[in-house]
């Protein structure tokens, strides 16, 4: 009998460990290791910071379900990989502490024939000065970090009922954030509700970001063919902006932020400040933070994991400039080239590099975009990853033949713009491949045949429908399987 | 004493095409919705089937 250990239930790693146990049966082990003791379907946290939704609809509890699966759950976070075991342990094992029930604070080796890696980001505030929940600033990351985010929100609604004027700063919180399409959508969101109470008139929203432009979402931008033009995401962005009567900030780079007070530097050098009332600010991401050790003992972590803390999987890691980037450098089977056994899904592996142009301040400071890896690719690698080892469990298959890189992958995106049945909105908007590949396509790195953009009602029902649909798959409710990531 | 007024000109915002008044009829014409509602699923469902390949 085979372990395959699952470590996150977070869209990639709930995903995975679902096919492993469709794909493996009784007759093999899967076993998930998550700290979370709910699921929950982030892309809805904007509702949620808005009051559209409550937590418990954009959630759920994991072990019934897992029960229910015959998967063993243990919530506990991974802390140490040991992919050759130690003196004392033959097999490779993953070092865990249980953070509730019980065992709290336990320590337990867990052996492992196939581990996945699908902690996904942690969210480092801690690279901003005074940025988060615990100081100035709010997130949406989170089903808890959304409603705290919606209770503020409440409160400057309620000051602006009173005849105030409120200033709003929503966007990338770090000069090497990444998530913009999320604190996108937010933004339009609070928009939306604000005009929806006819409030604009004491309304200031700002839209702060590190992109160079507008519409980049850390994909470098994207092109749409509509209207008899071949149109820039950056258009359509500031054109949606403009209508919701949202000034920006680009290319600032956020570096502290005090009560009421954001302090950024530009592209260009200047350091300036903006104060707001309400602000809603994504953090850096980071790897989980786990370190790895070989059979003596001897600290590998710099072997597992690149030194943003994200899995080193089969990518090109070769730093070159951004002209010479290739879709190729772009993993597609997520296994660690060392440890072949040890597979990176959704976040939690390291990109080979950005996919807009890295850019520095005229102070030296890099200020671009990260890559987002969003929930489609997530959910996709995961169940690629699952197949492969379920091939490799079952028939000892030679290779990992099922592949998914991003530079071959298409991607939709539904970005949410208001909510309600009868006035919401949202931008759909599809991109194939979701990375670059200007050898393919030189004009515009992408198929501009495959593209989409348009806003309108049947987006957010789109969006609607996808939360319930995800859900009922994450639950595994009948047919689950047959609903595509 | 005199008040300025909130003109836009000059500034990003000012800039951007912004839709007409047709435009943002159509964007929440039920009818013409529920129409795109298909064309649009049916557009993603041809690009999720291309991304799981
Ligand atoms: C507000 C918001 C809106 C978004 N909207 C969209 C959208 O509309 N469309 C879209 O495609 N994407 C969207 N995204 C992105 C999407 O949520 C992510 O791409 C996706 O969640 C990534 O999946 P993941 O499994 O890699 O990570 P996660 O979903 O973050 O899961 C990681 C899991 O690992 C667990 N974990 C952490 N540390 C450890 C540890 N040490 N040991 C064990 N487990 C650990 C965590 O508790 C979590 O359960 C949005 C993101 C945000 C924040």
């Amino acid at each position: 009998m085979a372990t395959v250990v699952v470590l996150g239930a977070g869209i990639s790693g709930h995903t995975a460990a679902a096919f492993l146990k469709r794909k493996l049966g009784r007759s093999h082990e899967v076993v998930m290791v998550s700290p979370n003791s709910h699921y929950q379907w982030i892309p809805s946290n904007i509702w949620v910071g808005i009051g559209q939704m409550t937590i418990d609809q954009v959630r759920f509890r994991l072990d019934k379900v897992y029960k229910r699966w015959g998967i063993v759950y243990k919530q506990a976070r991974a802390v140490s990989i040991h992919p050759e075991g130690d003196e004392s342990h033959e097999k490779a094992y993953v070092s865990i502490s249980y953070v509730s029930g019980e065992k709290q604070g336990q320590t337990e080796q867990l052996s492992y024939d196939y581990l996945v890696n699908a902690t996904g980001p942690k969210l480092n505030f801690e690279a901003t000065e005074g940025l988060g929940p615990k100081h100035h600033t709010v997130s949406i990351c989170s089903y808890d970090h959304a409603a705290q985010a919606w209770k503020k929100l409440q409160e400057s609604l309620d000051r602006m009922t009173s005849g105030f004027r409120q200033t709003f700063l929503i966007g990338t919180g770090h000069a090497l954030a990444t998530c913009q399409g999320a604190a996108f959508e937010y933004a339009l969101n609070v928009a939306f509700e604000i005009r929806k109470r006819g409030l604009e008139n004491l309304a200031d929203i700002i839209w702060i970001t590190n992109e160079y432009e507008l519409g980049d979402f850390g994909m470098g931008g994207a092109f749409v063919k509509r209207g008899g033009y071949i149109t820039p995401t950056k258009v359509f962005a500031e054109s949606i902006l403009s209508e919701y009567r949202i000034r920006w900030i680009k290319r600032a780079g956020v570096y502290k932020v005090e009560a009421g007070r954001v302090h950024y530097e530009t592209l260009a050098g200047e350091y300036l400040t903006q104060d707001f009332d309400f602000a809603m600010l994504i953090p850096a991401f980071a790897g989980a933070g786990m370190t790895a050790f070989d059979k003596q003992g001897n600290d590998i972590t710099s072997v597992l994991f690149r030194p943003n803390g994200f899995m080193t999987v089969d990518a090109d890691y070769t730093d070159k400039p951004f002209e010479q980037w290739k879709a190729s450098d772009w993993p597609s089977t997520y296994d660690h080239p060392i440890y072949k056994n040890i597979f990176a899904a959704g976040i939690a592996f390291a990109p080979p590099h950005a996919m807009s142009k890295p850019m520095k301040t005229a102070n030296g400071n890099p200020l671009f975009p990260s890559p987002p890896r969003t929930g489609m690719p997530s959910g996709v690698i995961g169940k690629v990853i699952a197949l492969n080892i379920a091939e490799k469990i079952k028939y000892n298959h030679p290779v990992y033949r099922h592949k998914a890189s991003m530079a071959s992958m298409a991607a939709a995106c539904i970005v949410s713009a208001g909510y309600g049945i009868k006035h919401g909105k949202a931008a759909t908007m599809t991109v194939s491949p979701i990375v670059q590949d200007w050898e393919k396509y030189p004009a515009w790195g992408r198929d501009i045949r495959a593209t989409v953009g348009e806003i309108g009602l049947a987006g957010h029902w789109i969006k609607l429908f996808l939360h319930y649909m995800f859900i009922h798959k994450a639950k595994g409710y009948p047919f689950w399987y047959l609903l595509p990531e | 004493m005199s008040t300025n007024n909130e003109i836009r000109a000059y500034k990003d915002e000012y800039y951007p095409p912004v839709p007409t008044r047709m435009t943002r009829f159509w964007r929440t014409c039920i009818m013409y919705q529920i129409f795109r509602f298909f064309v649009l699923n049916y557009k993603i469902m041809k690009m999720v089937v291309k991304g799981h390949s």
